[in-house]
């Protein structure tokens, strides 16, 4: 795994992590997010460590995994619906189906996740993103299964995302432009 | 985004999160009356064993039914946090801006609702098999309905630490049925003490006392277990 890495993100910037296979990309993020342990070091948000302060930056964060955290028993509303009570809000009617018309998925609301394919899936996911007000987005491989029209989505999105102050995170082995924003590049590298 | 989006309460939260299991249990309604069918044959099991022999199944229907019933409760247990665990949103839940544990909470209380209150309206006809009276049917269910919800929350803890660990089933019992045991004891016990004149208010107050403490310490242990889990 990786180590001395050593890096700052600043509002309206987004940082691409890159690195080979296995290398611990997710790990690191996983590691941002609180959700795993540094072995050393320490991870901090507005100049605070996160972990002194987790109530008010999980209110901030947005972290999408590799997992699309989708109940496959459950439509893809429901599913917004409940990922979006997760995050502290309730979009009503109108606004999420504003999100999924925007993600391709106009009039599959009702539809099961089962059903759908995992592009679709991923976009029910990243759906959610669009909802939330967490001005960090730690996003791994956003890009996996989206076709051309989703990642032009995606990467609309996150400029957008920028624009307002916000920040990203994200992993992907593709390169990816987002709008004007140039990336700032974490290369992760076997010590 | 044409205006802002509404943000909830802690209460809410914890609504979704009820909402969301009760809904997966009636879509996948094998979940719910597979316990409950268990249930069924346990206690019907016990009368062929030992005998029709009216006393001694009248003596010990309360700790039969009570046995029973926790097995049944403990059937279901495995997959709290399971399907949440593979899909991804148990790091959702962990990421949430609502406390883990109340969110835990909500989970057990699920749990109490769909696998531990059918328990409970079951009993009463189970116990008229084993000849036991009105008085003795009602005390039987309100030690279950005390003793229930604690199942689930100390279930919760036991549910959690084993997450991702392969023969979890067995694990989950071989930690979870020693901390029961304060339970059954009391909740089998107040029906052979009313029986036996000396009152089961004493019983009820345990019951009621065990209730607050998982109540209250379950959630906490739960999240931490959920964390350990994840990482």
């Amino acid at each position: 795994m990786f180590k001395d890495v050593d890096c700052t993100v600043q509002a309206g910037r987004w940082l691409y992590v890159v690195g080979p296979n296995g290398i611990g990309k997710t790990s690191l993020l996983r590691m941002l997010c609180g959700l795993a342990p540094t072995e050393s070091g320490e991870i901090r948000w507005n100049d605070l460590p996160i972990h002194t302060q987790r109530d008010r930056y999980l209110q901030d964060l947005c972290y999408l995994g590799h997992l699309n955290a989708l109940q496959e028993s459950m439509s893809v509303m429901e599913n917004l619906a409940f990922s979006s009570a997760l995050g502290g809000i309730a979009p009503d009617h109108q606004q999420s189906q504003e999100v999924l018309a925007r993600f391709g998925m106009r009039g599959r609301s009702q539809q099961l996740v089962r059903h759908l394919s995992q592009g679709q899936k991923r976009r029910v996911a990243l759906s959610r993103l669009a909802l939330s007000p967490a001005r960090l987005w730690v996003l791994d491989e956003p890009y996996v299964a989206m076709d051309e029209g989703g990642i032009q989505l995606l990467s609309d999105l996150i400029a957008h995302h920028l624009d307002q102050g916000g920040l990203a995170v994200l992993t992907s082995h593709q390169r990816v432009p987002i709008g004007q924003h140039p990336a700032q590049m974490l290369e992760l590298k076997a010590p | 985004m044409s205006q802002t989006v509404k943000s909830i309460g802690l209460i809410h939260v914890m609504l979704a999160v009820l909402k969301r299991e009760v809904a997966l249990a009636m879509r996948q309604k094998g979940e719910v009356l597979t316990p409950l069918v268990f249930f069924m044959v346990i206690a019907s099991l016990f009368p062929l064993g030992v005998g029709a022999e009216s006393s001694l199944l009248l003596r010990m229907a309360p700790g039969v039914l009570w046995v029973s019933a926790l097995l049944a409760a403990m059937l279901s247990l495995q997959r709290m946090f399971a399907t949440d665990y593979a899909d991804g949103s148990l790091e959702q839940m962990v990421l949430s801006p609502t406390p883990l544990g109340l969110l835990v909470l909500a989970k057990a209380l699920a749990h109490f609702v769909l696998s531990g209150l059918p328990l409970v309206l079951m009993a009463p006809v189970l116990g008229l098999q084993f000849g036991l009276d009105a008085r003795a049917l009602a005390i039987l269910m309100l030690t279950l309905l005390l003793g229930a919800p604690s199942l689930s929350l100390i279930g919760s803890i036991g549910a959690a630490l084993t997450l991702g660990v392969r023969g979890a089933g067995v694990l989950l019992s071989l930690l979870i049925l020693p901390l029961y045991i304060p339970v059954l004891i009391f909740g089998a016990g107040a029906v052979e003490a009313d029986a036996a004149g000396v009152g089961f208010g004493g019983h009820l107050s345990l019951l009621s006392a065990l209730l607050v403490l998982s109540l209250f310490f379950s959630p906490f242990a739960t999240a931490a277990a959920l964390r350990i889990s994840l990482e």
